[in-house]
């Protein structure tokens, strides 16, 4: 088998950029892990966010806010194409705070920012009162919020599936139970699996999130990303009851009330802990506790994908030219741009976006 | 309609009070301490609750806690009808839960 | 601290309890329901007095059982639902509306069977239960259904439908999906079964109570399906050639029992699928301990065997548990469980035969493209299919695509049947396929009773 390209991994960051190089007429195909493997795509809080994003790299500011732009279109045309809805809401999105000074803090830091973004940095200020007008359920230990006009969410599971779905309507192979174990570059790109499977491609790109851990360097790649771990709990479905999504609570459009989530270093574990999922509650009670009723039907633990500095790579081989390294801590928020942007850069197009910042060079 | 159960026992015999409940707004009069999910059925209530994704409805299946389609809420709080026990006065809701927010 | 920690206060947990007090434990019981009994023996302190007699004396007989909780050490905790089990020892539960926890030494799961999923169009109608369901209503309420029909099989429910014709409401009907072929299949297992015979003479008086009553009985049946609108309206079936209707307002749908494996899957004890028995069941030595080593599992829950085996099963535990904690030795401990394993091998002599004289409803096994599997999140069998079309090698990606298994049940009414499409669709067996992953909570908590629990740090 032989195509155009190798997309090693296929979470929502590999399933959008197949996507992406379908719709401009490249073959591809996708290989994956199993049913068990580690996938952030399916753990994820499914925020399409922006607010607090780059805060010392204003091109990640400006990556975020172009994916979260072109979101919309993303969303329609696979919803279009698949007949999903992606639940995707971008009425904006809060940060809550529970001291003034917390809260002085960050808005100065948000100035900072927007002076660097041309003033393109919507945001604004609410008191308790003016919070509670927009969010009934916020209790009195939230004395007020940020909302920022260009965040929002969506669902990423069913994004995912669209995703996965809409690559093979378009042509993409797509192998799952394949993990590739070697690479190696003749004229061809040619990846071996763990069972033997060979494929060929003229070009490949390493999305397979924690697995470029291991693939990273055998293909000259640092690589230099870590797991860290998230847990998350999602209740009973309820009436409408939050209208925004706040980094700590949003209602998924299925009904549930999705809690989240915390950062822990453990290494490759992603099981839940009793100590994770108790605060998580009461920090989720203490802000909305209208929660405090609620039942939690589910909790879970998945892995994010990180960098040193949190911001994405995009790298292109020095030892294996036509090999890509693409990885992100935000894969739902990028998952526009990855779709929509990303491919001009691989296929070295004239309009291909400016990511020199997120190339490995800035790891010495 | 009537009750698709009969009782063995006369409510009268059995060792338990009668006390007054809602559901859904309407008073029932249940045996108090009984099973919660039996004493619904005993009274004659068809359908627990809708479910939120297609509004179906639905009523105890499994009665031992496994199957959640007993599902009611109880002054505030859904709970599984066949794990909870009558009390006076309960205030019993078909959840309102929705999967289209 | 407690020494034991018993999960499920059904026959296995309770014997286990009782023998690990007589041994000078000290034991937590706990249980969802609010009186002991566990599934056959469902509140037999108080119904075998009420209406023993028409719930037999394998009921009845639960009593001493019961009664054994009653021990200086022994602390039952009723009305108790474990959410969470943590590092082998730590357990969290919910009683009364609020979130407690408790530690122990040693931890028994013991939480026994859930009735096989049985997918056919129209099971999730009000009015469609499980025979089981049925029986709890009779055993804990005792009320008993009218126009009821039975149907699917196993010895369970000719138990139902007898002690229906005991309480005065006769089923309307027996339809049951085992054939001939599948009783001559058995046949080979007789010998072994007759070392279990009490249990064939039982099945036996039960028919002919059965057939003294005067209810239909068909065998072999098909299609099986329930019309009705806003509730079950009928049982439609192909039998002896031709379609039936049986008009009723309840219908009791039974093939069988599968381990309940909820706690066991949420702390990753490792499981296996029984070709025999067609469930997962979790991995365990001769006196149930699981691959960690301080959580031991007894009872049908690690496989079934029934009330007798479990109550057994659930005295090797205690023994094995009584030598970790060095109440007794290893030679008393061996010493008292040799003739115990031998009475469980009788007791298990029996189930080859019954697994293969009455062996799942094919139909539901693997129901056709319209019918609801999850009932939760009301996915169907096609919706499965396509997904294993999309590449789902498993129940995980299959339930991120489409939700199956997210609901409050979390699988307990679709896992086996979800592994069970992927599996056949993916020309993969179900150890291969696996199957979801349970996480915390395995019962609903509310946020607020979770909260509670929480310990707070440095402030
Ligand atoms: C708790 C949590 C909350 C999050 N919240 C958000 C949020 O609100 N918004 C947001 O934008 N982002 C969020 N993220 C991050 C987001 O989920 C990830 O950035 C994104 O899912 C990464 O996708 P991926 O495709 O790179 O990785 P994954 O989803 O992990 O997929 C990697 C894939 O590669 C495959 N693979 C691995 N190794 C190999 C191999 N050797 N051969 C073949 N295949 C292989 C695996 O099978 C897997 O399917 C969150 C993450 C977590 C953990
Ligand atoms: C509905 C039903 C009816 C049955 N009727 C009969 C019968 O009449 N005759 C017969 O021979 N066999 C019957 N069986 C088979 C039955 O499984 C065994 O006979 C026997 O009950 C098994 O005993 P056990 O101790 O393993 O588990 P069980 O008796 O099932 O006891 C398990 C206990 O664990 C509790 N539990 C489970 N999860 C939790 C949790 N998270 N927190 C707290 N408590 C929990 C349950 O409430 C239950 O009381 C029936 C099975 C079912 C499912
Ligand atoms: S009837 Fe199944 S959980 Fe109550």
């Amino acid at each position: 088998m032989e195509s155009d390209y190798a997309i090693i991994g296929g979470g929502v960051v590999g399933l959008s950029i197949a996507w992406g190089l379908l719709k401009r007429g490249r073959s591809v195909t996708v290989l994956d892990g199993d049913d068990g493997s580690f996938r952030a795509s399916r753990g994820n809080f499914g925020l399409v966010w922006v607010q607090s994003k780059g805060m010392n790299q204003p091109r990640y500011a400006r990556w975020s806010q172009e994916s979260a732009a072109a979101w919309a279109d993303h969303a329609a045309e696979l919803g279009d194409a698949t007949g999903h809805d992606m639940g995707l809401r971008q009425d904006g999105g809060l940060t809550l705070f529970f001291s003034e000074d917390e809260m002085e803090k960050t808005v100065s830091d948000y100035e900072t920012l927007k002076a660097k973004l041309d003033g393109n940095y919507p945001y604004e200020i609410l008191g308790g009162n003016a919070l509670r007008r927009e969010e009934p359920h916020i209790g009195p230990s939230v004395i007020g919020a940020i909302l920022h006009h260009q965040d929002g969410h969506t669902n990423p599971l069913r994004l995912l599936q669209s995703l996965a779905q809409d690559v093979r309507r378009l042509g993409g192979t797509v192998l799952t139970g394949k993990q590739i174990t070697g690479v190696e570059k003749t004229d061809l790109f040619r990846l071996t699996c763990a069972d033997g499977t060979e494929i060929r491609a003229a070009k490949t790109v390493l999305s397979a999130g924690l697995g470029a851990i291991d693939l990273g360097p055998k293909m000259g790649f640092k690589a230099p990303i870590r797991p860290q771990r998230g847990q998350v709990l999602i209740t009973e479905k309820m009436p409408k009851i939050i209208n925004r999504p706040s980094l700590i609570a949003r209602q998924v459009d299925e009904g549930g009330i999705q809690i989240g989530a915390t950062n822990e270093e453990v290494d490759f574990n992603d099981d839940v802990t009793q100590d994770g999922i108790a605060h998580l509650a009461a920090d989720a009670v203490n802000a909305y506790p209208i929660l405090g009723k609620v039942n939690l039907i589910r909790s879970w633990g998945a892995l994010r994908i990180l960098s040193p500095d949190g911001l994405p790579i995009y790298q292109e081989s020095a030892a294996m030219p036509g090999a890509f390294l693409v990885t992100c801590h935000s894969g739902v928020t990028l998952s526009a741009a990855h779709a929509r942007f990303l491919p001009d850069w691989l296929e070295g197009n004239a309009n291909a976006p400016d990511l020199e910042v997120f190339s490995e060079a800035r790891f010495s | 309609m009537k009750p698709a159960f009969r009782n063995l026992t006369a409510p009268a015999s059995s060792p338990g009070q009668m006390v007054a409940v809602t559901f859904d707004g309407q008073e029932l009069t249940l045996v108090e301490g009984e099973n919660l999910a039996a004493a619904l059925l005993a009274a004659g209530v068809d359908t627990f609750r809708e479910t939120p994704v297609s509004g179906a409805p639905r009523a105890p299946f499994c009665m031992m806690g496994a199957c959640f389609d007993c599902l009611v809420e109880i002054d505030g709080t859904v709970r599984q009808a066949c794990l909870a026990t009558v009390t006076d006065g309960m205030n019993i809701r078909k959840p309102n839960g929705t999967s289209d927010v | 601290m407690y020494d034991l920690i018993v999960i499920g206060a059904g026959p296995a947990g309770m014997a286990a309890a009782r023998r690990a007090a007589d041994l000078g434990l000290t034991v937590l019981i706990l249980d969802e329901q609010s009186r002991s009994g566990g599934q056959i023996y469902r509140d037999v302190e108080r119904a075998a007095l009420l209406r023993g007699e028409i719930l037999g004396k394998d009921y009845t007989d639960g009593i001493d059982l019961a009664r054994g909780l009653d021990h200086p050490g022994i602390t039952h905790a009723a009305s108790a639902s474990v959410w969470q089990i943590e590092d082998g020892y730590r357990v969290y539960y919910t009683q009364n509306g609020a979130g407690k926890t408790a530690a122990a030494k040693r931890l028994l799961i013991a939480t026994g069977a859930l009735e096989r999923p049985m997918p056919i169009p129209g099971w999730t109608l009000p009015g469609v239960m499980t025979a089981g369901a049925a029986q709890i209503l009779l055993k804990q309420s005792g009320m008993v259904a009218e126009r009821a029909v039975l149907a699917g099989a196993g010895p369970l429910l000719y138990l139902v439908a007898a002690q229906m014709v005991k309480a005065g409401a006769p089923p309307l009907a027996l339809v049951e999906t085992q054939t001939g072929g599948d009783f001559r299949r058995a046949l080979k297992y007789l010998p072994g079964a007759l070392r279990g015979w009490p249990y064939l003479m039982k099945g036996k008086d039960m028919l002919a109570a059965l057939r003294r009553a005067g209810v239909p009985r068909h065998t072999g049946a098909t299609g099986l399906r329930v019309e009705g609108g806003d509730r079950a309206e009928a049982l439609v079936f192909n039998a002896g050639g031709r379609q039936h209707k049986i008009e009723a307002r309840t219908v009791l749908l039974h093939h069988g029992v599968v381990p309940h494996i909820q706690a066991a899957r949420s702390i990753g004890i490792p499981h296996r699928w029984n070709a025999q028995q067609q469930c997962f069941a979790p991995e365990h030595d001769e006196t149930g301990r699981t691959a960690i080593d301080t959580v031991f599992i007894a009872g049908d829950g690690a496989g079934i065997g029934g009330a007798k085996a479990a109550a057994i099963a659930g005295r090797i535990s205690a023994l094995s548990i009584a030598q970790d904690l060095e109440r007794i030795t290893a030679a008393d401990c061996r010493r008292e469980s040799r003739p115990l394993q031998a009475s469980l091998n009788r007791e298990l002599a029996v189930r080859p035969f019954l697994d293969t004289a009455y062996p799942p409803y094919k139909e539901a096994l693997s129901p056709d493209d319209a019918t609801i599997v999850c009932r939760c999140e009301e996915v169907t069998a096609g919706d499965i299919r396509r997904y294993a079309g999309m590449g789902c090698l498993g129940p995980n990606q299959a339930k991120a695509f489409g939700r199956s298994g997210m609901g409050p049940c979390q699988g307990r009414y679709c896992g086996l049947t979800v592994t069970a499409l992927l599996a056949a669709a993916n020309g993969k067996t179900p150890d291969e396929t696996g199957y979801y992953r349970i996480r915390p909570p395995i019962k609903p908590v509310t946020l607020g009773e979770l909260a509670a629990t929480a310990q707070r740090k440095g402030k």
